[in-house]
């Protein structure tokens, strides 16, 4: 199959694409305001929206359609949100019962639409798990207006955004309207969730608007590239996705997307440099012998820190004991440093590091705070 | 038992099962993990199936509470290497597993009834038609057998390790230094809740799970000042929550499961408005209240500051305070209305002037100010 021949191919890679873009792009906000899992319950909650415009207009053309999962989707936001400020309800119960209530009032609809004669109900179902074959040239049109739209309203307040995400509260100090903002940008969330419903389903949205973010986290630590690198995986893994699936048969789009994105996302944790697990993994192999040094040693050596112009000045046991941990050998620990001359004894049960054994713990805070940072 | 009333009960049983652990995800702030294991069992599922190739063997169970359990160990994983976020993890890991379950049943399982829809949405009207029978005896609906074993089983293990648990989710810290293991206690929270989650899915889908495990307890949460009344409460609401949605959905017709989660939503509703201490309701009856009994006192101490003084006939008339105070009339007279009724306040012809009473409290007031 070749894809600048195949219509459909096409059709289906530009809508993957579109849907990468902007939930890659706006999924790296969520990521960073801990909203990821904003995505999985806007997009759960969407149902009852599209059940509700099919049951009023009987019509399942993309625009009301998707106007309508993107009302539902943005009034259970709205409701998570009354919940955690108006109560004591943890946010996250929130989003999870909003998403599965909504979606159970949601296949209520479904099950009511499903008792009517007519046979045009047929193909809602593509909503739940995804269809992207079934995605017609409407349907991509419309998803790229709106993705498009997303996008530059996105680059229009992309300072506002910024403020929101980093220091909502230093945005509040200077007046900014830091609760519209939020408003605005779960508005776009959704309609980046909405976008993606025909295309990956209720249940895979929410690893579009994390993955890419996530992988591309790992890559760098400032924002304007990381949102573009999540755009640019967004884009790359929807089209790969559905060339996969065109090419192989019974592979369906949307779960296909989704494993390019976690190989994707597995292979950055790995990888980045400076900051991955393999580069983290040569580090520590450096600076093991300094960082598995014995808790009692440091704990000496904290208290060592007191006197700094009495080397010698010596530390009860029992002190060193309320500092460790219940149940800890203090005695044998101490017995062990001796041994291996990293603490002396100077004078009847008292204790201190040596030169060498200050040296260790050092090495050891030094080796810490490089691993941290 | 006729089948609705079967089905009424697996409704029931599945309800009271899912709320015990589930008071302890919304304490715990892990509500989201039931969400991420109910989609992750999928490819358990799947895969035992390709192994049995029998859709009713144990094995399926076995293999689906044993992927909800690695679920859990992916996410703790990806969270210790403090690359990714908490809420990210759970949204990498369970559509990355449910994706792998979706693709092996389009590849491998299209000629079976293994359907995702039937993993998602489950279909409560089809449970009593699947039976436990010994022999020639028909037991009832295998699901009631079954969820009633995890119910069973959830109540007793929780009740043995009532202190163990409570302490973990109070203050995990705490547990860990009084040499508690906070880290096994999480593990086996969570290996009750894939348990539950899929004895649960294939009589109610696995949104339902997560709608049965969230909202009652979340419910009981504004209702509850102690964590025995809350699990007792959660309970109590979870089968409330089953018998409206079984009846709602009898009346109209339509998914018991979908009808069931409704249900459980309204129920959390409802008590977010109407809760007597924490409801919205109570909370703007408290500040309306506040309100006026910070007015009174500001009345008060606007009367005291004035009835000896040259202006007191202008300052104390009842009908200039409005002005005096800046306060709109009705505002104003229901201030008075309300000082007047606790004996705060006493009339003289057009005058109105603190009572012993309202001067002790207008001095109270001003001393805390100045304090």
């Amino acid at each position: 199959m070749d894809f600048f021949s195949d219509y459909t191919l096409r059709v289906v890679a530009l809508g993957s694409g579109v849907l990468g873009a902007a939930a890659g792009a706006l999924g790296s906000f969520a990521y960073l305001r801990r909203q990821s899992l904003v995505g999985d319950a806007l997009s759960h909650a969407a149902l009852p929206g599209i059940a509700l415009v099919f049951l009023l207009t009987g019509s399942k053309a993309p625009l009301p359609i998707m106007i309508g999962a993107a009302l539902a989707g943005w009034v259970a936001t709205v409701a998570v949100r009354l919940v955690v400020r108006r109560s004591r309800v943890p946010y996250d119960s929130a989003l999870g019962m909003a998403l599965a209530v909504f979606f159970g009032f949601g296949l209520v609809l479904l099950t009511q639409i499903q008792k009517r004669p007519d046979a045009a109900q047929a193909g809602l179902e593509s909503f739940l798990f995804g269809q992207a074959a079934s995605l017609l040239r409407e349907d991509v049109i419309v998803m790229s207006v709106l993705g498009t739209a997303c996008l530059i309203l996105l680059g229009l307040l992309w300072k506002e955004f910024k403020l929101l995400s980093f220091d909502s509260e230093f945005g509040d100090s200077l007046g900014r309207p830091m609760r519209r903002l939020d408003g605005i940008f779960t508005l776009l969330l959704v309609v980046a969730v909405v976008i993606g419903l025909r295309t990956v389903g209720v249940v895979l949205m929410s690893a579009m608007v994390v993955a890419p973010a996530a992988a591309a986290r790992q890559l760098t630590n400032r924002l304007a590239p990381m949102v573009v690198l999540a755009a640019a995986i967004g884009v790359f893994s929807g089209v790969t996705g559905a060339v996969l699936s065109s090419m192989v048969p019974r592979l369906p789009t949307g779960p296909t997307i989704v494993l390019v994105l976690s190989t994707i996302v597995v292979l950055s944790l790995i990888f980045a440099p400076d900051r991955g697990l393999l580069w983290r993994w040569i580090k520590l192999g450096r600076l093991q012998p300094a960082a598995a040094l014995d808790p009692v040693l440091m704990h000496l050596y904290a208290l060592a820190q007191q006197h700094p112009n009495e080397p010698d000045h010596g530390h009860r046991v029992g002190v060193l004991r309320t500092m460790s941990p219940v149940g800890a050998d203090v005695e044998q620990a101490l017995e062990d440093l001796l041994n291996r001359g990293l603490v002396h004894g100077v004078g009847d049960e008292l204790w201190a590091p040596t030169p060498i054994g200050r040296r260790e713990a050092e090495r050891a805070i030094e080796a810490q705070t490089e691993m941290s940072s | 038992m006729t089948p609705e009333l079967e089905i009424l009960a697996i409704a029931v049983v599945t309800a009271v099962a899912a709320a015990l652990p589930g008071t302890y995800l919304v304490l715990r702030r892990t509500a989201m993990v039931s969400d991420a294991i109910s989609h992750a069992i999928l490819p358990g599922i799947v895969v035992a199936f390709f192994l049995t190739r029998d859709l009713n063997s144990p094995l399926l169970l076995l293999a689906a509470a044993l992927t909800g359990v690695l679920t859990v160990v992916l996410i703790e994983a990806l969270i210790r290497t403090r690359l990714v976020p908490e809420d990210a993890s759970i949204g990498l890991v369970f559509p990355a597993l449910f994706s792998i379950g979706v693709i092996l049943i389009s590849r491998g399982a299209s000629d079976v009834h293994l359907d995702t829809d039937a993993v998602l949405l489950g279909e409560l009207a089809f449970a009593p038609f699947h039976r436990l029978t010994v022999g020639d005896a028909d037991l009832g609906p295998a699901a009631l057998w079954s969820m009633g074993a995890i119910l069973v089983v959830n109540a007793v293990l929780i009740l043995l390790a009532w202190k163990e648990l409570k302490l973990a989710t109070v203050d995990a810290g705490l547990a860990a230094l009084l040499g508690f293991q906070p880290l096994i206690i999480h593990y086996g929270l969570m290996t009750m809740v894939s348990v539950t989650a899929v004895g649960a899915f294939d009589a109610v889908g696995s949104i339902l799970v997560v709608a049965l495990m969230i909202a009652p307890p979340a419910t009981a949460y504004l209702l509850a000042e102690r964590l025995g009344p809350m699990i007792g409460l959660a309970a109590i609401i979870a089968a409330a929550g089953a018998v409206l949605g079984w009846a709602g959905a009898l009346a109209l017709d339509v998914s018991i499961a979908g009808s069931i989660a409704t249900a459980s939503g309204l129920l959390f509703a409802v008590a977010f408005l109407l809760a007597p201490q924490r409801g919205l309701v109570a909370q703007a009856q408290r500040r309306s209240g506040q309100r006026l009994d910070f007015a009174v006192r500001m009345l008060l101490v606007h009367l005291l500051h004035h009835e000896e003084t040259p202006e007191v006939a202008e300052e104390c008339r009842e009908a200039g305070l409005h002005r005096h105070l800046g306060w709109r009339e009705s505002w104003t007279r229901r201030v008075v209305g309300k000082a007047e009724n606790r004996a705060l306040i006493s009339r003289r012809g057009e005058l109105v002037l603190p009572t012993d009473q309202g001067r002790r409290l207008a001095d109270d007031a001003v001393v805390g100010f100045s304090e």
